[in-house]
């Protein structure tokens, strides 16, 4: 058995890693997720043409190419480190910067099933009123779509915290890096190990659900 | 949505011109990111035919690195999910139990592992592979890969199941019951035959889950699928990291791309039929259902309800 909270292991230290990870991630890509879903129902055909390319890619990408390609691709060949001064630094923006290109996609398509689920006569009668496309959709579309998606918007969030164990690809030293280094160390407690990793996600990821689920509910828009 | 678009008006020629101005400041925007983009990989010698030439002109590298690759990849996705859906299936079922002892602890553990990283039981397998059994070191990354891919999918198809099951009309469930028929025959030859068409769909979609979740196990425990092959293809081929991560990316928006297609022509196609109930499980719901939240509410036809 080994010392839970011993100076060897930082779990709290870990998931705080992984806190920020999913937060940092999760206010990206719900701003660039709101600018593609605005892209895809834009006027501009070059604009539509790109929001819906971008989505249909990234979406069939799998996450872990992402991350690697952040790290491997922009990092390592093209010397991208986004400012980052030593490895852990530039390799944990790099880790945001893939979470959110990845992340947006879903954000874009739960926020295009919220648009559709506005009522015509809404956007009509905003057009009557002699508001342009942009109006439109920041004044009166969006902000009820906003709140007839919060549900599929919690589900993408607690995709995004368990997919921020993704960065341990890249050596991000988040919760999942160290339950590695941890589970190959102490082989004779691989269980409890395991049990405490598993703790701290359902511990992250339920009341997360349960919240947003009430927040879904009370905010929702009586038709 | 109606022709052009309920969000805004049918451009007249203000509009147009605006609209064309719009076209070209993004246009010129795209561009400059892309020059950017590939004066930044021309900076690095990315862009040197050399690079790119052992994919786009040899097959070695394809036959040492690629294939192999892929080949495991659907390897492992297509265990995954065979060993998964009678699982999830089980599950699902033993949720909708009149039970509650049944019905409860299999709510729990599905929630329970649908609360958790992938990750975590890949780690957890692989190490209790290595410990607990005396399987090769060659072939348990798969084993590790396969086990967490199922246990994880195996919940989230649980769900589907459930979903599947309740999307169907009641008038089914009485009419069965009315018969005479009991519990068991209810299930086995009106309820699960008819959610197995409606749930097509969405099983589908998830193995596009399933295949991106492979990558995991390629880039964290060694197993030998696409992603893994790229830092030996990139150092051997001289540091082409750009042109060997493009090419496995492709490979995968090929393969993902094609189920999902396939995904929504059969929702497409199950939507028009005529015969059956006429419940269909969307290819939409299932991306990354939360836990604690229930699918079934969006199960039928209310995304369709008359919206923009």
């Amino acid at each position: 058995m080994f010392d839970l909270f011993s100076e060897d292991y930082d779990i709290l230290g870990a998931f705080w890693v992984t806190v920020q990870l999913t937060v940092l991630s999760a206010i990206g890509s719900l701003i660039w997720g709101t600018i593609l879903v605005a892209m895809r129902v834009s006027p501009v055909p070059v604009m539509r043409a790109f929001g819906s390319g971008y989505v249909n890619i990234v979406r069939n990408t799998p996450l872990t190419v992402i991350i690697v390609a952040c790290s491997l691709g922009l990092s390592t060949t093209l010397g991208w480190t986004l400012g980052g001064d030593d490895f852990d630094e530039s390799g944990f923006r790099l880790a945001v910067l893939g979470f959110i290109a990845y992340t947006s996609t879903f954000v874009c398509e739960s926020l295009r099933a919220g648009i559709n689920t506005v009522p015509v006569g809404q956007a009509e009668a905003a057009r009557a009123l002699g508001f342009g496309f942009l109006q439109v959709l920041t004044l009166v579309v969006l902000p009820q779509a906003f709140r007839s998606v919060i549900a599929p918007l919690a589900s993408v969030l607690i995709a995004l915290t368990k997919n921020t164990t993704v960065a341990a690809a890249i050596g991000v030293a988040e919760a999942a890096l160290l339950m590695k280094e941890m589970i190959e160390n102490e082989s004779d407690a691989i269980f409890l190990v395991t049990a405490i990793f598993a703790l701290g996600f359902v511990i992250l990821t339920l009341p997360t659900g349960l919240l947003l689920g009430w927040v879904a509910k009370k905010v929702a828009v009586k038709r | 949505m109606s022709a052009p678009s309920v969000l805004y008006d049918a451009p007249g020629p203000k509009a147009r011109t605006r609209n064309a101005f719009y076209t070209v400041l993004f246009a010129i925007a795209l561009l400059a990111a892309l020059w950017w983009v590939i004066s930044a990989m021309n900076d690095k010698n990315q862009l040197d035919w050399d690079k790119w030439s052992p994919y786009l002109a040899g097959t070695e590298a394809w036959t040492t690195y690629l294939l192999p690759g892929l080949q495991n990849t659907l390897i492992a996705a297509g265990l995954a999910m065979l060993m998964a859906l009678p699982i999830g299936a089980l599950f699902g079922i033993a949720r909708l139990s009149d039970h509650w002892w049944i019905a409860r602890p299999a709510g729990a553990i599905v929630e329970f592992f649908r609360a958790i990283p992938v990750l975590l039981m890949m780690f957890f397998a692989n190490e209790a592979y290595a410990l607990f059994t005396d399987i090769d070191r060659d072939i348990r990354p798969l084993y590790a890969v396969v086990t967490g891919l199922v246990i994880y999918n195996a919940s989230v198809l649980a769900e589907v199941v459930r979903a599947g099951i309740l999307s169907l009309p009641r008038g089914q469930t009485e009419a069965a019951l009315a018969v005479g028929l009991r519990k068991g025959q209810l299930m086995s030859n009106v309820l699960l035959p008819q959610a197995v068409t409606a749930m097509l769909p969405a099983i589908v979609s998830q193995l596009v889950v399933i295949v991106k979740d492979t990558a995991l196990g390629g880039a964290l425990l060694g197993f030998g699928e696409l992603i893994n092959q790229a830092r030996p293809a990139q150092s051997y081929y001289g540091g082409n990291a750009i042109a060997t991560l493009i090419v496995i990316a492709v490979l995968f928006i090929l393969i993902n791309s094609l189920l999902s297609w396939f995904a929504s022509w059969l929702e497409r196609r199950l939507r028009r039929r005529k015969k059956g109930s006429g419940a269909v499980l969307g290819t939409d719901m299932i991306e990354e259902q939360a836990p604690g939240m229930h699918l079934t509410g969006r199960a039928t036809g209310e995304n369709t309800a008359g919206g923009l």
